[in-house]
């Protein structure tokens, strides 16, 4: 297990159809589960960036990292180090919060520096962002409470400004 | 100009040089082949659509240029999967259109509607759903570029009816418009020049190196640059399954074919040796054997035009991305400074005389059939082998027959061996035959085939009959699917299970009749001369020579699967003087 840990793959491709699908079936072939996904377009609107964590090892890792680099719709990847990447994520969970429960549940939300997006009568819908360590640390304290549903977008990550991504290269200049 | 899609299509094509494609219409192409009425374009017309698939493999195998298949949608497109699949293993250049049901219609589960571009996703070095009739010029001059450029592979192009139907405004795209648009594909192809540096460095350094050939040589278009290489630094030669033909059978330093069923020089001199210098191969797991006991002692320089190749199963000491005609043109030049500036390479002669006496100790051997007994299908082999005219084109289907014809026949040039290596498609051999004869119609075109294989894609003879194309089939016939037999004889203690087909039927030469072509039986050997030549001397249509032979018979050496290359199992009559490769 000591090698099995999150990775985080910062892929830039070319925003057309069929192209999140290429990227997936690298993944789903070799059995790999993708922790998370997170797309949307990138700094131009021709580009999207695909942020995917993975568990998996080293070795595979590369592996696949390398067949994506072949993906013909695929511009260049980075991958990751959490230490010197900037990491978010924004979760959306409705709580059963009636009236003897909303004052905790609301007080728990300024702590923590969420929003409440939504109150019916006996639930409400907050939101809340920052680093994914902390949304999980949320879920942990809301769920007392009872959970009715909730959803993670997945981690979107950036390099750290002052850092060079060590790991990343543009195609073409590889190996 | 306004055009329809169709006629663009058509147009695009042309205007990449096609000169000939490979296909079967249905309800959605059926727009595009009124254009071809019209074309220049040759159309061959063939009975199954994976035969138009292998075809256009065949005719790529033998000519570098992209092989083209045109099919419908649905069930075509379905057809079609085998032969892209081994297309990509084997690194062949292809191009694929099928239709596709109108873009209205997608998704409805129309009357044959299959997600062509989902299925063959994984089979295809890139696939196109084109959506516009707008977009069509500019998507056949990617697939032809993404099919023939970095690491060869077949690209499928999905048109939907409507989109053949529609108007466009004719243009074709530049070359700059073409790379412009792709900016997510630039294959390297010029090796790093201290990387080149450094494997002539290591490469001079060693005693017992072996250039270790693959397909890429022949996909470079490599093979005068890697004689160069050889004689200039006298290193011993092995030539995969796919590179047979890149280096000459009869050069000196040439010790045949490595892996499961190689010869036991060249399996022995790779794992002997102190650095492999691996061309456009792969480490495959027909080659290695057991990985983790594969050559030992080897340094490793790896040259590959695919990234993805460097550390994938052995990790190189010297890897080099980078085209194989391109990079070792660029290592002999270095080679030749360092040896002008005073360097000196290591003496590799006692490994060259060692090797040397592996190759003539270990040949190739089989027990000739006594009078009276069944054909062996070694001597069929010879016999063909001898009695070819030169520059004869070798195209084999899947199995033992694909082995013994890989160790038997004697390869001097370049394309002059078809086969399916990485998927090992059984039935490639006749329509990839036909493709050949295609490619190259001056050429004598012999595919040797088992009589499973032959079952399975045998109805493209009738299409090879009707379009005058004459290529020659040697059925190796033992009733059995061979190689699946030899496993249960030496692995499963000889319980034979599901492998016995009948000697009875087919009548192989009435089939070859009703086909259109000229059926030959033969029984025992002293047939096999006359048959060949009768066959040899026909050429206004298909032969069939079905060769009864001895079904006993195994394919040797052999590494089992999974064992160390150290466990090789030699033929019987050798194993007396195994010592002698310690």
């Amino acid at each position: 297990m000591s090698e099995l840990q999150h990775h985080i793959l910062s892929v830039l491709v070319e925003n057309r159809p069929g192209v999140l699908a290429r990227v997936a079936s690298l993944f789903a072939r070799r059995g790999f589960n993708i922790f998370s996904l997170a797309v949307a377009p990138a700094e131009e609107d021709t580009m999207s960036r695909i942020t995917i964590v993975v568990d998996v090892e080293r070795s595979p890792l590369e592996q696949i990292v390398k067949q994506l680099f072949k993906l013909v719709e695929v511009i260049k990847i980075s991958e990751l180090d959490p230490r010197h990447a900037v990491e978010r994520e924004l979760i959306l969970a409705t709580v059963r919060a009636g009236a003897a429960d909303r004052g905790p549940v609301v007080e728990l939300m300024q702590i923590l520096e969420g929003k409440i997006v939504a109150v019916g009568s006996d639930a409400i819908t907050v939101s809340l962002e920052g680093h994914p360590d902390k949304l999980d640390d949320f879920e942990d304290l809301i769920r007392p409470y009872g959970i009715l549903e909730l959803q993670r977008t997945g981690r979107i990550a950036l390099p750290k400004l002052d850092r060079d991504v060590r790991t990343s290269a543009v195609k073409g200049n590889i190996g | 100009m306004k055009l329809t899609g169709a006629q663009a299509l058509i147009k695009a094509l042309e205007m990449e040089n096609v000169e000939v494609m490979f296909g079967l219409p249905g309800g959605c192409i059926l727009p595009a082949y009124d254009p071809l009425l019209d074309s220049s374009i040759r159309h061959i017309l063939v009975r199954h659509e994976q035969g138009a698939g292998h075809m256009a493999e065949g005719y790529a195998h033998v000519t570098g240029r992209p092989g083209v298949a045109m099919v419908t949608s649905g069930p075509a497109a379905t057809n079609m999967v085998t032969p892209l699949c081994d297309a990509f293993m084997d690194s062949i250049p292809m191009v694929c259109i099928t239709g596709q049901v109108p873009t209205t219609a997608i998704g409805t589960d129309a009357f044959q509607e299959c997600d062509t571009v989902g299925i063959t996703r994984s089979v295809t070095k890139h696939n196109e759903l084109v959506m516009s009739a707008q977009d069509l010029p500019l998507v056949i001059r990617q697939a032809f570029y993404l099919a023939s450029t970095g690491r060869p592979g077949p690209v499928l192009v999905d048109v939907p009816k409507d989109v053949l139907t529609n108007t466009m405004d004719w243009y074709w795209p530049t070359d700059a418009e073409v790379v412009d648009s792709l900016p997510g594909y630039r294959p390297v192809t010029k090796g790093h020049p201290k990387m080149i540096k450094e494997a002539a460095k290591l490469l001079l350094s060693c005693e017992r190196p072996v250039l270790y050939v693959g397909g890429g040589i022949l996909k470079a278009r490599a093979a005068e640059v890697l004689r160069e290489l050889a004689e200039l630094t006298q290193i011993p030669v092995v030539t995969t399954l796919m590179a047979r033909g890149a280096f000459p059978d009869s050069h000196p330093l040439n010790l045949g074919m490595p892996g499961m069923h190689g010869t036991a020089a060249a399996i022995t001199a790779m794992q002997k040796s102190d650095l492999l210098i691996a061309l456009g191969a792969r480490f495959d797991d027909r080659i290695t054997g057991k990985v983790s006991t594969f050559a030992p002692e080897a340094k490793i320089i790896h040259v590959d035009i695919d990234p993805a190749e460097q550390g994938k199963v052995r990790r190189p000491d010297v890897p080099i991305v980078g085209d194989c005609r391109l990079v070792i043109e660029e290592l002999i030049k270095v080679i030749k400074e360092l040896l002008g500036a005073g360097e000196v390479q290591a003496d590799v002669g006692p490994w060259r005389s060692k090797v040397s006496g592996w190759r003539e100790q270990f040949p190739l051997a089989y027990e000739p059939s006594e009078p009276g007994e069944a054909l062996k299908p070694q001597f069929c082999l010879e016999k063909l082998r001898d009695l070819a005219p030169k520059g004869t084109i070798l195209v084999s289907g899947v199995g033992q027959h694909q082995m013994w014809s890989s160790q038997y026949w004697q390869f001097e040039e370049p394309y002059t061996w078809v086969n399916s290596g990485g998927l090992g498609t059984m039935g490639f051999s006749i329509p990839a035959a036909i493709g050949a004869k295609v490619g190259h119609p001056e050429k004598t075109v012999w595919a040797i085939d088992g009589d499973g294989c032959f079952q399975m894609t045998a109805q493209e003879l009738v299409t090879a009959s009707v379009e005058r194309i004459p290529i020659k089939v040697a059925i190796l016939n033992n009733s059995y699917l061979g190689m699946v037999r030899q496993w249960q004889e030496m692995f499963y203690g000889e319980r034979y299970s599901e492998v016995y087909l009948s000697p009875e039927v087919p009548d192989f030469v009435k089939w070859a009749e009703a086909m259109g072509c000229v059926g030959i039986r033969v029984e025992s050997p002293e047939e096999v001369e006359p048959a060949i030549e009768k066959a040899n001397s026909i050429n206004d249509r298909p032969v069939v020579v079905d060769f009864r032979v001895d079904a006993r018979e195994k394919v040797f050496p052999m590494v089992p699967a999974g064992y160390s290359n150290d466990d090789l199992l030699l033929p019987p009559s050798q194993n007396e003087t195994r010592r002698f490769l310690g």
